[in-house]
């Protein structure tokens, strides 16, 4: 079944509107943890949904403007690079796993997981320092402990909308 | 959840926690402080004695050092985010207090064994 452009156009719209709000949510309400880098990643579950409904193809986009607007509109240059190396790893890790065994909770997982693997590997490039391996262990939990949250949010999201009648998987 | 789900949540747990006991646990009191600023050292700091120092970059971010009661700690800095300043005294081999912004690093150091951590950390 071929998509017309405006339709595309408008489940671009719609997805990137989502996540984006989803971004400006958690900017408002950040995790009380304080240890930096570590958030709730909610965007990724409209990223998670698109990977199982639409296909890598058409989530790609989707994960890719909204880190850059969410990063143009809350962040700075610097947290802008970390985001983006942190939602390209996780995009890809995702990607394969999808591949594999694995259901969209351990999808989710892995792909919190290597978001924070991604943001501390740009923050050791960027400081010239190997000494950040200190937060891995701490990141490393707490991408488990968020990703397993959107995993478990997103999985019967996907499965439900599979299910319905709302042809988002032929768009 | 599938049994590859809880095989994939089993093994990130078991890697955080063996890094955990390698990094945490492993380390003992430091002796000193360095400062980096953008990679370089620019500054070492023994932990035994109560010093306040002030560091700034090219860009005039400042940051501003005190060690007391041999523990080092960041009180006042100009940076938009204050996450060194938040961050708890550091006393350990190996700890460190990290400005992203500024690019200082300041890190716990056991003067004996400075190469040991180092090839731990690398």
């Amino acid at each position: 079944m071929k998509q017309s452009k405006a339709k595309t156009a408008a489940l671009y719209g719609l997805l990137i509107a989502l996540s984006f709000t989803l971004s400006y949510l958690e900017h408002l309400l950040p995790l009380p943890v304080g240890i930096p880098g570590v958030k709730l990643g909610l965007a990724n579950l409209v990223v998670v949904t698109a990977l199982y409904l639409l296909g890598a193809k058409k989530a790609f986009p989707v994960a890719v403007v909204r880190i850059l607007l969410a990063g143009l509109a809350f962040g700075n240059a610097f947290s802008l690079l970390y985001s983006l190396a942190g939602g390209m790893l996780s995009f890809f890790v995702m990607l394969l796993c999808r591949r594999t065994k694995l259901s969209p909770v351990g999808v989710s997982v892995a792909g919190g997981v290597s978001h924070n693997v991604g943001q501390i590997a740009v923050a050791a490039a960027v400081m010239r320092t190997a000494r950040i391996v200190y937060y891995l262990p701490v990141l490393l939990g707490a991408g488990l402990g968020t990703g397993l949250l959107i995993g478990l949010i997103a999985a019967p999201v996907i499965r439900r909308l599979k299910k319905g009648n709302i042809n988002l998987h032929i768009l | 959840m599938k049994k590859a789900d809880w095989i994939l949540i089993g093994s990130i747990l078991f890697v955080a926690g063996v890094l955990a006991a390698f990094l945490y646990f492993v380390p003992k009191n430091g002796s000193a402080v360095t400062v980096e600023i953008n990679g370089k050292t620019v500054d070492r700091l023994p932990l035994s004695e109560d010093t306040t120092k002030a560091y700034a970059d090219e860009n005039g971010g400042t940051n501003l050092l005190v060690i007391e009661n041999g523990k080092a700690r960041i009180t006042e800095a100009n940076c938009p985010d204050k996450i060194c300043v938040h961050h708890r005294a550091i006393s350990r081999s190996g700890e460190s207090i990290i400005c992203l912004p500024h690019k200082l690093v300041v890190t716990v150091i056991n003067e004996k064994e400075t190469d040991g951590v180092d090839a731990r950390a690398g």
